[in-house]
């Protein structure tokens, strides 16, 4: 057949299948996925989709990866092309020695396959039409085979993947019966007319361990459960929609009355953006933790809230999971472009607090952090994840909580701290860490009240124009956000195994890919220490981080180096030292292109020859 | 422009009301508005309403958004939270707001230019969406602060008082409020403080989205011979479908109106609206009627005031959503954190 020797590889290799969005792929190919991680091998699966909502073409990528690296890898080893639209494009795609597995009802010409891969056909339709009557059931029951004829093909357990549906479909034996059988007929027409199992291998490992799969979105709403918001105020948009969605759902499960039925929380679906950032600051100046979820045209949408929640300091709790950006620019692909818009939101002088979760562990544990430090404060926290991390599941850490921990309501006055002579000037820093104390409407009967507004007032709240008041109130908020700095999560820091010189500066989804090419480039000679990035404004040490440094690479997922701004500006740190390394089509980077251009970097004024051996 | 500060003292025998506030107690800082200003008007309305419904005024949060009219809350209930937020931005603050804390008044002021033109969606959904509130937009059909430019709610063919002539279609925000589910829906004018009064009190007894426009003449940029928003022409203009006594449920009913012309509706708190009507045929129980009411005798270019619909069985936001009756933003972390056994298990179903 091919030259070229078909790739063997166990526990680590990609496969891809293309599908037609709505046909129900979606559920069968992350069964799929679900079965190898039951065999204790890590898989990283994302959905590349089309803004459709059917008849387009939609592709699932699962990485295999038994070391555990979660970021992208790119390239594809065994294809899966069950659509014909995209037939020619996919078939490109797959590398040398590859495999493909496809629906050979149809015979296909010669000149429609490669040489150089390793074809595997089943009549899929043929035997679909054969066994059921019902069109629906024969498209769904497809999806279930192919996934029992690459169970057998990767030689996977088929007892892992009958107990997976049998889990997935607990209390209805129906369903259960009707896909282990079209599990089956896959598995065995597999076993029975291929060479089972490929060069590509799952075999039983123990790298999963006690790791969780879910995606950030999902993790971003339990955070807001568990960080205590009451009110969410939300308009739809790709691609944070279902973070309101799993807050719902987790709020029905475990914020509804026992005793009554009635519910400890309030979900509004806004008129637009405007209203829900607007919803967001009226609940959050009354004393409730309120949040609302977005992407960056939201985020543009809300700019002149965000600035009066910043100037009346009113808490507000923003999940931003960002896309393609500018305009409607990619609203079904990653991209970590928002970082400016955030920082900086709304006219005037503002500066704004930003999270950034690496996975969906950090989305539970950082989403909750957000209302602590909102409270603390009282300014729009941002939480920055972004589609790679938000919509596609992803193991991580199991989710802990420390039942000991109280929620932060910052400083809040109470009526018989009133009562008790405290002097209130909702404006006034009488701590010294610029932050003002408030009281929240209804406290007390004749002390406290205050009149909240986004124009310029004195210590006291009092309607003033006089420009001492303003500079005032300006270098106080200045102030406060120092005070955020040592706040914010600190970064983390990953040294390299040898002294050097050089550093890298990344945050949020990058993480995966960074953390495998530090380990491309370190197998390669190259030593680079690297700092992730958790908080804005930025704490001292990474400030510190750079100037013990001769160079640093700013990793991250746009066109203009955003994070490298923010870094020079607040920092003022010299512009030579920070060298972009930028990733920004759509795609979630990988740790190929990452090690390639830091290698190369490295290379070319140190002559380390490195590029051979990180990249490819 | 009142520049001269009110006298702190307070004389011994002022009046008190039930719950011991002075009328003084529901004022606010000084008024920076023009002399002669309709929306002072309607602040005394509202000073004058709290007092009478012994509302203690820490219970009312006032929200506005931004224009003449929004500046206005700080003028009165000085004892109560006030927030001015972004311009025709109100209504969404104030949901939000209401959602953390039902038992609270909400009171949104807004003008024309901040509900009809900027603010029309927000507007539009909180009166659809049912939230609880007393929504006063104070209408004068102009822009003061930017110096009289026509808001959409000037008529059509209405001069300004530099002489240009308003072509466009005006937007009345009454017709709307009936149209969108307002429950509680009236017109009244800045002028006639006995209408006025009663309105504002039933719709702060009200449980819904409850809506007052109130034509309120600007006296610097339209108040001259030409604008339909004057005083002059608003008296003359002005067709009164009933007149409203409010009534709390602790005070003696008086029986003394001529039978035939008095009709009784109780809200669900018990207060009752007494309306004494002046056109017969008005039934404000009806809200088809009371949008057919008010096209006819708009196209006779008379201006209907009164209360023009109300629905005493009115559910709001709160219901629809079936939150718990404690307010959210006094629940406490027990309540709202499920805790780490529950973590374990949600963590079991993710393997």
């Amino acid at each position: 057949m091919s030259q070229v020797k078909p790739i063997a590889s166990s526990n680590d290799f990609v496969i891809k299948f293309a599908n037609v969005n709505g046909s129900g792929s979606a559920s069968a190919n992350e069964l799929f996925a679900r079965a190898i991680m039951r065999m204790g091998v890590p898989v990283a699966p994302r959905n590349i989709f089309p803004s459709n909502i059917q008849g387009m073409p939609t592709w699932y990528e699962m990485r295999v990866s038994g070391a555990g690296w979660l970021g992208r890898r790119g390239g594809c080893d065994l294809m899966v092309a069950m659509n014909p639209q995209t037939w020619d494009r996919d078939i490109a795609e797959i590398e040398p020695g590859g495999y493909l597995f496809y629906d050979s009802t149809k015979t296909l010409p010669r000149s429609r396959f490669r040489e150089d891969i390793t074809v595997l056909g089943i009549p899929l339709t043929e035997m679909c039409n054969r066994e059921y009557t019902d069109a629906r059931q024969r498209q769904l029951f497809k999806n279930i085979m192919y996934v029992g004829a690459l169970t057998a093909l990767l030689g996977i357990d088929f007892a892992v993947v009958e107990k997976l549906i049998a889990d997935q479909y607990r209390g209805k034996d129906k369903l259960i019966g009707a896909n282990v059988n079209a599990l089956k007929l896959g598995y065995e027409h597999a076993r029975a007319h291929l060479p089972c199992p490929i060069g590509l291998r799952v075999e039983r490992s123990d790298g999963v361990g006690d790791k969780i799969f879910i995606n950030g979105n999902d993790a971003c709403g339990l955070g807001a459960v568990y960080g205590g918001a009451t009110v969410a105020a939300w308009y739809p948009i790709t691609p944070s929609t279902s973070v309101i969605e799993a807050f719902g759902s987790y709020c029905r499960k475990y914020r509804t009355d026992p005793d009554n039925g009635m519910a400890r929380y309030a979900i509004v679906q806004a008129e637009d953006e405007l209203a829900s950032i607007g919803m967001v600051i009226g609940a959050a100046w009354n004393g409730a933790r309120a949040f609302t979820a977005t992407s960056g045209p939201g985020i543009s949408l809300m700019q002149e809230f965000f600035g009066l929640a910043y100037f009346a300091e009113v808490p507000a709790v923003i999940f931003d999971v960002q896309r393609g950006g500018p305009s409607t620019g990619m609203p079904t692909r990653t991209q970590q472009s928002d970082l400016i818009s955030c920082a900086y939101a709304s006219h005037g002088d503002t500066k704004h607090v930003m999270l950034f979760p690496e996975d969906p562990y950090e989305c539970f544990t950082l989403g909750a952090q957000a209302f602590d430090l909102a409270d603390r404060l009282q300014t729009p926290v941002f939480v920055l994840l972004d589609l790679d991390i938000g919509m596609n599941d992803r193991l991580c850490k199991p989710f802990d909580w420390d039942d000991s921990r109280r929620y932060d309501r910052g400083k809040i006055m109470t009526a018989e701290m009133l009562d008790a002579g405290k002097n209130f000037g909702r404006y006034l820093d009488v701590d010294g860490d610029g932050i003002p104390w408030r009281t929240i409407p209804g406290t007390h009967p004749s002390k406290g009240a205050f009149f909240s507004r986004g124009t310029t007032r004195n210590a006291y709240a009092k309607y003033s124009e006089a420009g001492t008041d303003y500079v005032y109130n300006m270098e106080r908020l200045r102030h406060k956000l120092e005070t955020a700095k040592k706040l914010v999560p600190a970064p983390v820091v990953q040294m390299a195994a040898q002294p050097t010189r050089s550093g890298a500066i990344h945050f949020g989804s990058t993480s995966a890919a960074m953390t495998e090419a530090l380990s491309l480039l370190e197998a390669g000679g190259v030593h680079v220490d690297a700092m992730r990035v958790r908080g804005f404004p930025f704490a001292d040490e990474v400030i510190e981080f750079i100037n013990a440094h001769d160079e640093v690479f700013v990793v991250e997922q746009n066109e203009s180096g955003q994070l490298r701004m923010l870094l020079l500006t607040e920092g003022e740190v010299d512009p030579k030292k920070l060298i972009r390394v930028l990733h920004y089509d759509g795609t979630p980077i990988t740790a190929r292109f990452i090690a390639g251009k830091i290698g190369d970097a490295l290379s070319a004024h140190k002559v380390t020859p490195i590029r051979k051996q990180v990249a490819s | 422009m009142t520049y001269l500060a009110k006298p702190k003292l307070l004389r011994a025998d002022a009046p008190r009301n039930a719950v011991g506030y002075t009328r003084r107690d529901y004022e606010g800082a000084i008024s920076t508005l023009c002399a002669g200003c309709g929306h002072d008007s309607i602040s005394a309305a509202v000073v004058q309403a709290c007092f009478d419904l012994d509302i203690e005024p820490h219970r009312v949060a006032k929200l506005s958004g931004i224009g003449c009219s929004s500046k206005t809350p700080d003028y009165f209930l000085g004892a109560s939270h006030g927030f001015n937020t972004t311009h025709g931005r109100m209504p969404s603050v104030l949901t939000g707001a209401a959602l953390a804390n039902r038992d609270l008044i909400y009171l949104g002021v807004s003008g024309d230019g901040d509900s009809a033109s900027i603010g029309i969606a927000q507007f539009a959904h909180a009166m659809r969406r049912g939230v609880n509130m007393t929504y006063i937009c104070e209408n004068n059909g102009v822009y003061g602060l930017t110096k009289g430019q026509f808001s959409a709610t000037a008529d059509k063919g209405s001069k300004s008082k530099r002489g240009v002539v308003n072509n466009d279609t005006p937007i009345d925000l009454v017709a709307l409020a009936l149209q969108l589910g307002a429950s509680y829906v009236a017109r009244s004018f800045s002028g006639d403080k006995e209408q006025l009064i009663p309105l504002i009190k039933g719709a702060l007894r009200h449980r819904g989205p409850a809506f007052i426009d109130v034509i309120s003449p600007c006296v610097t940029f339209n108040n001259h011979a030409g604008s339909t928003k004057s005083y002059d022409y608003v008296r003359e203009h002005n067709d009164a479908v009933n007149r409203l006594d409010f009534i709390l449920p602790r005070d003696k009913i008086e029986a003394s109106y001529p039978a035939g012309s008095l009709r009784r509706i109780v809200q669900h708190d018990g207060s009752i609206l007494h309306l004494r009507k002046l056109d017969t045929d008005y039934d404000p129980s009806d809200r088809v009627g009371a949008m057919n009411h008010l096209q006819e005798r708009q196209a006779l270019g008379e201006i209907v005031t009164g209360l023009l619909y109300v629905d005493s069985g009115a559910v709001d936001l709160h219901r629809h959503l079936n939150t718990v009756e404690k307010p959210l933003n006094q629940l406490g972390d027990a309540y709202l954190c499920p805790g780490s056994k529950a973590l374990d298990a949600l963590n079991a179903s993710l393997r």
